[in-house]
């Protein structure tokens, strides 16, 4: 059952082949048997999914169940979850346990979704490789010695492993693209305000969106149809209403008009990496797409922008964890500012306090327009320029990232792991949709195509995404585990 | 705009971050590089354009005046540190 | 040397919504500590701030209550400071485009001459919690309930010159808000306080001297006292030679000082930058017209009625639209009376008379604005003489009775006009007092009309204070005269 689809599985459990609760016991225990070596999950809420996965079988044996009801997966673990541990990777959060729901959380179990637990991810997702969690860095399931990328790095792995059909993950500057295209799974990050972030803790507010990470582009259109939808709770979700998106898949591509970024294919891109992605892009001229060059002019900003604005609002959403109301407090403090000072010291890790201290930097007195007014006005040329490109195509192609994923430990200066965010961070400043999606190999590890859209044009994405699934098998391939193989 | 020590330690105040002197030296070294690279942005031409806050151009939707929520003082409070009587507790603040 | 002080002043107004600036929690005073801080409140991870209606829209009244700019778009920002009251490590405000632009409030002083103070601004912004600090084994207590309340803080220009006028524009602000009905103005629960910025410069220079901050100073009374000692202060300090400091400074009312805050003066950098939860505030002008057309009418332009329309005083009217309740009462009187001049002299005399000496406010009068109108209407008639309506009145206060007419009635004090039934208690009255008529009668004719006092007493007596006097008196000196 561990390397089925969604929709496998829906039509699995709505023949009778199998109830959620037989589903949901086969998962739990394949991840007690391979996640030691893996560490995707923070917490595995073994109970709490079987008595979902029974609420789902006594609704499907009242004829009540829905397309997604009984179907299992694992939230990363950003998303506060009534009852349950919910750490953001943080020594901060380590005994947290939320007492609300997240929207997102509250929408999958409304569709009657199993949650089998928390994925582990970068320390408030901060990071590209999943190496700065507190709970230990996550392995790639394609290569025990590689990263499988950040911050969502938890929920690809799990995905990748077979260890859950599908996850949720959030994406910042490439925290869902990125890992997705690393462990070789097809990865969603919608339109900023599609999804509400109520119950999302918060990195970079005016970037942070949740998606679906799953095994096909169809299964991902089927979540985000569950999780997405204006949100009272959220001044910034969008109100408009939610398409079905798994309505057009099918659409024929003839005539689909994609634009290839100069940008996105110069200096750094790994020639494998590249080939893979050009290979795609013959698949996509032979479904009848024409393919043709465009330019993104601010590309180069997009990384030193993003590097002001989202530890700006950082520092700021942050400072809550303060030690005084959740979270972690320090052993006897002698004074109020040696409770704060020492709280945080203790309970931030090097890289969230890295970026908190950049904010902190950069908005203060005599540093603010320098610094984050410029990079607001930045932010809206960046996002002129894929504004631009759409008055020409219907959609941007290239690659998630410049590299499959490196080695764990192999990046070790803050600046240059940065800048492997290059193709992923300007679509959070501009607030446009993309997916990755399985297109090769390098060297024995995933690459990823990334497919960008205009404001909203989610649809069309999953569109393009799944006629290249039909047409490929890049996303059927699985990575053979140690632990099975033995 | 070169970084300073005294601007570490000044930043780490502000956030209420709890370093020494040879922590503060090493996070120097990177912020000092992380702003080095965030000053491309000092090269490009940006007169006139205006800053964007937000990447839709929405504006904010208004709630109703209602009241909605009931006391959860207990579930709320049981995440928390140091309780007592109902208050969060902190070290004695001078007034 | 001569000095000019100078004063500007921050108002911070509780505005009196429901439920929260950012959250459904309720705003109700007094209730169990964090019994209403709810998720949003207490800024538990991932939660998000929505905007309230109301706050808005009693912003925006305010706004055009001072003749005030309202611009189409307002923005939130963060002003970032780890405080333990304020939850999030931020408070959400607004410093670059604030709701309501520049206006202006006209104050006016005690000799009756007004002057207006020019309003900066006013911004929406959310208040913080309450440390207490009763001993829990040597910590501080949080209380969050207020957090979220919202604020609106009103920043004046630095126009006025005394503590009077700025204890006058506090007066002023407090009216204001209080006739919108967009605060309850309890300065006692905190719902208004107000930080002030006092400087003093030798009077003819134009520069301004270095400002003192008073925070949270919470009662008219408190205002007025703490400029007065700061500025005493100031001069004094100048004068020997010495500098003011630019600082924070806490007024103590007890000792009636003000002192500097010390543990509060390291240098703040609040960061601020716009809050990326909340999005632009954006007023259409249909909106604001709309606001606009349901104001109710204002002090300023309740006094102007008061004077031009109902023929009051200038003193009069500026007393009774002092406060909307004051206004509201005499306007109750005045409409069941008929007569405005008469209804704002009993609410002036006698009302606020009885109320001073009990110490109640006049929402508090135990005699309804219906039952004094009723009152008056009876002396306007002159069914009462008036000294039978205090008497109507003192019952009235006393619940002795519901109505002026049924206490008039059951104690007999219906006026006589009867020219015949006075003409027989003067002869009476003169027939009784042989050695009076003889004084008055050997008197100089220009002292009779003092004398004459002594045979108006004895009448009304007679008549147990029913007789109309202006009759007595012209009836009495007429025979009299006719004696001599």
């Amino acid at each position: 059952m561990h390397d089925k689809t969604l929709t496998e599985l829906a039509a699995g459990l709505a023949a009778g082949e199998y109830s959620s609760r037989e589903l949901t016991q086969s998962l739990l225990a394949r991840i007690e048997r391979l996640d030691g070596s893996l560490n995707s999950f923070i917490t595995v809420t073994g109970e709490q999914a079987l008595e979902a996965a029974d609420r789902a079988d006594a609704a499907r044996g009242k004829g009540e169940a829905g397309p997604l009801t009984g179907l299992p997966l694992a939230l990363k673990d950003i998303f506060c979850t009534r009852g349950v541990k919910t750490s953001c990777g943080s020594r901060m959060l380590d005994t947290f346990t939320a007492p609300y729901d997240a929207s997102v959380v509250e929408k999958l179990a409304a569709a009657g979704i199993v949650s089998l637990g928390k994925t582990n991810m970068d320390e408030f997702a901060m990071g590209s490789s999943n190496e700065n969690s507190f709970y230990g860095p996550v392995k790639n399931p394609w290569d025990l010695a590689a990263v499988p990328g950040g911050s969502s790095g938890g929920s690809a792995a799990a995905v990748a492993a077979g260890l859950v059909p599908a996850a949720m993950g959030t994406d910042t500057g490439g925290s869902i693209r990125q890992p997705a295209a690393f462990c070789g799974i097809t990865g969603l990050k919608p339109t900023y305000g599609r999804v509400s972030r109520y119950g999302m803790i918060a990195y970079a507010s005016s970037l942070d969106q949740a998606g679906p990470m799953a095994r096909s582009a169809a299964d991902c259109a089927q979540l985000l149809g569950a999780i997405a939808g204006h949100d009272l709770r959220d001044s910034t979700s969008v109100a408009r209403g939610v398409p079905d998106y798994a309505a057009d898949l099918d659409a024929p591509l003839s005539g689909l008009k994609i634009g290839l970024p100069r940008e996105y294919f110069g200096d750094g891109l790994s020639p494998e990496v590249e080939g893979a992605v050009r290979e795609a892009i013959k698949v996509y001229e032979s479904l009848g797409a024409t393919v043709r060059e465009v330019s993104l002019p601010h590309t180069h900003y997009a990384i030193p922008a993003y590097y002001v604005i989202a530890p700006a609002e950082a520092s700021s959403n942050l400072s809550r964890f303060d030690g005084v109301r959740f979270g972690h407090r320090c052993e006897a403090p002698a004074d109020l500012i040696d409770l704060y000072k020492r709280s945080r010291a203790e309970g931030f890790g090097e890289e969230v306090k890295r970026r908190i201290l950049i904010g902190t930097h950069t908005l203060s007195e005599g540093f603010f327009d320098a610094y984050y007014k410029k990079a607001q006005q930045v932010r809206r040329l960046i996002r002129q320029d894929f504004l631009d490109a759409f008055e020409e195509v219907d959609v941007l192609m290239g690659p998630a990232s410049p590299t499959p994923a490196f080695d764990l430990g192999a990046n070790k200066d803050p600046v240059s792991m940065y800048l492997q965010d290059i193709y992923t961070i300007a679509v959070n400043l501009a607030g446009i949709p993309g997916i990755s999606v399985p297109a090769g190999f390098a060297g024995g590890r995933p690459v990823g195509l990334q497919i960008l859209g205009t404001h909203f044009a989610e649809a069309r994405l999953l569109n393009v995404a799944h006629q290249f699934q039909q047409a490929t098998d890049w996303h059927l391939r699985r990575p053979a585990l140690a632990e099975e193989s033995a | 705009m070169a970084l300073e020590h005294a601007d570490v330690l000044r930043a780490a105040h502000l956030a209420r971050l709890g370093l020494d002197e040879s922590e503060a030296a090493h996070y120097l070294d990177d912020l000092g590089r992380i702003l080095e690279m965030v000053d491309q942005l000092q090269g490009l031409d940006t007169e006139g354009v205006a800053p964007l806050a937000h990447p839709l151009d929405a504006t904010q939707r208004l709630r109703a005046d209602e009241v909605t929520e009931t006391d959860q003082r207990d579930t709320f409070q049981r995440c928390a540190p140091a309780v007592e009587n109902g208050l969060y507790l902190v070290p004695r603040v001078v007034e | 040397m001569q000095w000019e002080t100078v004063i500007g002043l921050e108002v911070h107004v509780q505005l009196a919504t429901r439920s929260k600036i950012f959250s459904g929690a309720s705003t109700a005073f007094g209730a169990e500590p964090n019994t209403q801080a709810c998720a949003v409140d207490l800024g538990l991870p991932g939660v998000l701030p929505v905007l309230n209606e109301a706050a808005v829209a009693m912003a925006v009244q305010f706004g055009l209550g001072i003749h005030a700019e309202i611009p189409e778009v307002s923005v939130f920002d963060r002003k970032n400071y780890f405080y333990p009251d304020l939850p999030k490590g931020y408070q959400t405000s607004q410093m670059y485009q604030p709701i309501v632009g520049p206006g202006e409030v006209e104050i006016t002083l005690e000799d009756g001459s007004t002057k207006r103070i020019r309003v900066h601004h006013a911004h929406l912004e959310e208040d913080a919690g309450k440390s207490l600090h009763e001993d829990f084994h040597g910590m501080t207590g949080i209380d969050l309930n207020r957090a979220g309340t919202p604020l609106l803080e009103i920043v004046s220009e630095p126009d006025m010159r005394s503590a009077k006028e700025a204890a006058a524009y506090l007066k002023a602000i407090h009216s204001i808000v209080t006739y919108l009905g967009i605060s309850d103005g309890n300065m006692a629960e905190g719902s208004m306080r107000c930080d002030v910025n006092v400087s003093v410069r030798p009077a003819g220079q134009e520069a301004f001297g270095t400002r003192a901050e008073i925070k949270n100073v919470n009662s008219f009374r408190f205002v007025e006292r703490a400029i007065a000692f700061e500025v005493e202060r100031q001069i004094e300090l100048i004068e020997d030679g010495g500098e003011v400091v630019q600082e924070t400074r806490l007024y103590d009312p007890e000792a009636d000082e003000t002192r500097s805050m010390r543990t509060k003066e390291e240098a703040n950098d609040y960061r601020y930058f716009p809050c990326p939860d909340l999005l632009p505030v954006v007023l259409d002008q249909a909106y604001v017209d709309h606001l606009r057309d349901n104001l109710p009418e204002l002090p300023a332009e309740k006094r102007a009625r008061f004077e031009g329309e109902l023929g009051l005083s200038a003193y009069d009217a500026g007393v009774l639209s002092a406060s909307r309740a004051m206004a509201e009462y005499f306007e109750g009187v005045k409409d069941v009376c008929g007569d405005a001049k008469l209804a704002a002299n009993w609410v002036q005399g006698e009302l606020s008379g009885a109320l001073n000496r009990e110490g109640l406010a006049i929402d508090d009068s135990p005699v309804s604005a219906v039952q004094l109108g009723e009152l008056v209407a009876r002396v306007k008639d002159e069914t009462i003489n008036g000294k039978a309506a205090k008497q109507v009145f003192q019952a009235l206060w006393h619940h002795e009775g519901d109505s002026a007419d049924a206490i008039i009635e059951a104690k007999g004090l219906k006026q006589v006009t009867d020219t015949g039934a006075i003409e027989a208690m003067i002869d009476q009255v003169i027939a009784d007092s042989p050695a009076q008529v003889a004084q008055y009668r050997d008197a100089e004719p220009d002292k009779r009309g003092k004398m004459i006092g002594y045979f108006v007493g004895q009448v009304m007596k007679a008549s147990r204070g029913t007789a109309n006097p202006q009759q007595v008196n012209a009836l009495l000196k007429e025979k009299l005269d006719a004696l001599c």
